[in-house]
């Protein structure tokens, strides 16, 4: 039974993942569905960013805001990326001792 | 002797994609490590065996839909429903391999598919903010490197978490939580410094996914509707800036 749950959730996942390389070999866009694509990274990283990161601890939203708001400042002192990320975990550690 | 040199040179040249490739996704590593033990230890608690539970992310590759997996498994909800909800939440991948693919254009189909594949959140993020790489020989080799590291530490924590089980502290696993998002954070802040109106298409984003998730809207299809609304408000935010970008 789990293995045709593994295997449906395989398929589902693959099907969106590879359509678009068969899509853009057929397709030639115009400039500004390009300029669309082209902004889809930022876009998507703000979506992913909130709402779900008040849902780091569903019982204290306020320390993943906190958190976040440390990674934005540990980023925009050019700190390198595993450094915000390892700040990231500390400060969410040490907010809940 | 000439062509040995060439060959040699593009040899080289091909490791060289491949280590930098590999820095480019050890943050990811480092992002990944703690939230698949996580995911491990949770699917080991829900019945799933180890061979389960690490096929399914050498299969799926998709975090978000996995750790919902494993908690409608725990509830007892049917196969079905599993797996129409995996492709609600993660439809927003097609969004994502759309813009990734766009920018592969020089690199071939048979290698644009197997890359595909490796695309989630955050090996999509990284890879499109190493653009040049697209356009360089070898790039493909890059991009792959990079997934690979991704996924092979997806997989690897995966199966960790599956045989440590409740070992690990739950705190020390649940500060852990943020580490994508820092990741996600350390990725946008460097383009809004280098160019503030990207600020504008994130934050857009943000607001129409928050909306949507409070008018009672799925998580997967708020994120696609932000992903897709809040990109084009890059149609005109972009405009002059898109030979650099």
């Amino acid at each position: 039974m789990m293995i045709w749950i593994i295997i449906g959730m395989a398929v589902v996942t693959a099907i969106p993942r590879f359509l678009p390389a068969f899509i853009i070999n057929q397709a030639k866009f115009p400039k500004w569905v390009d300029r669309w694509l082209n902004a889809i990274p930022y876009a998507a990283l703000g979506a992913l960013i909130f709402p779900g990161i008040v849902s780091v601890k569903p019982e204290a939203p306020q320390i993943g805001v906190i958190a976040a708001l440390f990674a934005i400042l540990l980023a925009w002192l050019n700190v390198n990326i595993i450094g915000v990320v390892l700040g990231a975990i500390v400060a969410v550690f040490l907010m809940t001792l | 002797m000439q062509s040995q040199i060439a060959g040699a040179s593009q040899g080289s040249n091909r490791l060289h994609m491949i280590r930098r490739g590999t820095i480019a996704g050890f943050p990811i590593m480092l992002g990944y490590l703690p939230v698949s033990l996580t995911y491990g230890v949770l699917a080991g608690q829900s019945g799933m065996t180890n061979m389960e539970l690490t096929l399914m992310s050498v299969l799926v590759f998709a975090g978000a839909a996995q750790f919902l997996a494993v908690s409608m498994v725990a509830a007892g909800t049917g196969a079905v429903e599993i797996i129409i909800a995996t492709f609600v939440l993660n439809f927003r991948h097609f969004v994502m391999s759309l813009s990734f693919m766009n920018r592969l254009r020089n690199i071939a189909l048979k290698a644009k598919i197997p890359l595909s594949l490796g695309l989630t959140d955050e090996t999509f993020t990284v890879s499109t903010l190493y653009r040049k790489e697209a356009k360089e020989t070898h790039g493909s080799w890059f991009y792959a490197a990079l997934i690979l590291t991704a996924y092979f530490s997806w997989v690897g924590g995966s199966y960790l978490g599956g045989v440590l089980g409740d070992v690990m502290p739950s705190r020390l696993s649940e500060s852990m939580g943020i580490a994508l998002y820092a990741m996600f954070i350390g990725l946008l802040i460097p383009s809004i410094r280098k160019h503030y109106r990207i600020a504008i298409i994130a934050v857009l984003a943000m607001i129409i996914n928050f909306l949507c998730q409070w008018w009672g809207m799925n998580q997967g299809w708020a994120i696609v509707l932000g992903t897709l609304i809040g990109g084009l408000s890059g149609i005109w935010v972009l405009a002059d800036e898109e030979e650099e970008l």
